[in-house]
């Protein structure tokens, strides 16, 4: 009896052990105060991808948060595309992805290529919180209505509703060079993207 | 009895992975306390080194930079408050060279939780960075730290037999550069 209960008791604690380790991908910057919400460890990634690398990239026309309406297809011939999908606005991990971003324009202008955010949070809510990540060069395109519908396209939509964290590489001629559906409790490395713009030059 | 039992050895179980495992805080150096144990690896910078005051190559801990104070900021590349914080912080760096009593003895470094030593490379050119900054990309110095939000300063007051102090322990921008370097200052006894 109690060597079946030590048994039993050994079993439990090494399932617990063998557990990977749940870790915090994040540092949150002071900027958001207590406003950020924390959803936790989530699967890593929930959706099936829809194009590859190679493929034409699906065209959209998507409402800014400056109220614009920014096309994919307005920078066919003039610029690479590095489209950056976040999976929701006021989270950890995306709240640091794009301040971070921010700061490399020169990077971006070195490899002639234009960032485009998008997320399937409305327009409202993206203003608010790009708001506090200070002034930012780059368009915020929001995905809400129809809900997800480019995400979609592109098969990033997760199925609770949100995208998955993925960046996608365009280039001038519409083709997808690089695609990187990240998991979505982690930033993507800046080092490895900066080295797909690079390779377009080539 | 059985079932008292499995309770019993799953408390157990439940005591033993709750219980903070090896390299991990219960929050950031409070003041009067030390610093958790970690080492930083020597800057490959000769400039760098000469303003530590280390040599070789290697890890190091803080103790051993040649100071009396060292001001520890924690920050990232992709927080827009440490961007937005960047300019006042060179400030407090420029402040401290030009001032006879506190030249050499404060001496700035930062810790980019969360980045490589790409992105902290990316910060330093970004703002004219004049101090050493140390990557620290798996978050691994963010959790013995207390995963504290950013930008956060540490003060950390080093003895001549290089055991330390902490001597300030805040989340936050400087109120002003003046004030914070007074503080410091005199909480090092240079004031």
């Amino acid at each position: 009896m109690k060597k079946r209960l030590m048994i039993i008791s050994c079993l439990v604690g090494a399932v617990l052990l063998i557990m990977p380790e749940v870790r915090s991908a994040f540092a949150l910057s002071d900027a958001y105060k207590d406003n950020i919400y924390n959803p936790g460890v989530l699967k890593a990634t929930d959706s099936a991808l829809k194009v590859k690398v190679g493929g034409k990239a699906p065209d959209f026309a998507l409402k800014a948060v400056s109220g614009e309406r920014v096309s994919l297809g307005q920078f066919r011939g003039k610029k690479n595309v590095v489209i950056s999908f976040v999976p929701a606005a006021w989270t950890p991990v995306c709240s640091d992805q794009w301040p971070g971003y921010n700061i490399v324009k020169e990077m971006f202008d070195a490899n002639d290529a234009i960032l485009l955010g998008i997320t399937v949070d409305n327009i409202p809510t993206l203003f608010s919180w790009t708001n506090q990540m200070g002034r930012l060069w780059f368009p915020v395109l929001s995905d809400f209505w129809p809900h997800g519908a480019v995400a979609k396209k592109y098969g990033v939509l997760r199925s609770d509703g949100v995208t998955e964290r993925a960046l996608f590489v365009i280039d001038k001629k519409g083709i997808i060079r690089y695609i990187d559906v990240h998991d979505i409790n982690q930033r993507p490395s800046l080092e490895v993207l900066m080295g797909e713009l690079e390779k377009l030059k080539k | 009895m059985m079932r008292r039992m499995l309770w019993l050895a799953l408390l157990a179980w439940g005591m033993i992975l709750c219980g903070p495992a090896d390299g991990r805080s219960a929050g950031p150096p409070p003041v009067g306390g030390k610093l958790p144990d970690f080492t930083l690896g020597v800057p490959k910078d000769a400039a760098e080194k000469t303003y530590l005051g280390l040599s070789g190559s290697g890890a190091f801990k803080i103790p051993q930079i040649r100071a009396k104070t060292v001001v520890v900021e924690i920050f990232s590349m992709y927080c827009p408050y440490c961007q937005k914080e960047a300019p006042n912080v060179n400030k407090a760096y420029e402040r401290i060279e030009a001032d006879p009593v506190l030249r050499g003895k404060i001496k700035l470094i930062g810790i980019g939780v969360g980045n490589s030593a790409f992105e902290v490379g990316v910060f330093k050119k970004k703002y004219n960075v004049p101090f050493p900054l140390f990557p620290d990309s798996d978050f691994v110095l963010h959790k013995l730290l207390g995963e504290v939000r950013t930008p956060y300063f540490i003060g950390v007051k080093i003895h001549p037999d290089e055991s330390h102090q902490v001597i300030r322990s805040r989340l936050g921008a400087f109120e002003s550069v003046e004030k914070f370097l007074d503080e410091i200052a005199k909480a090092s006894d240079l004031k």
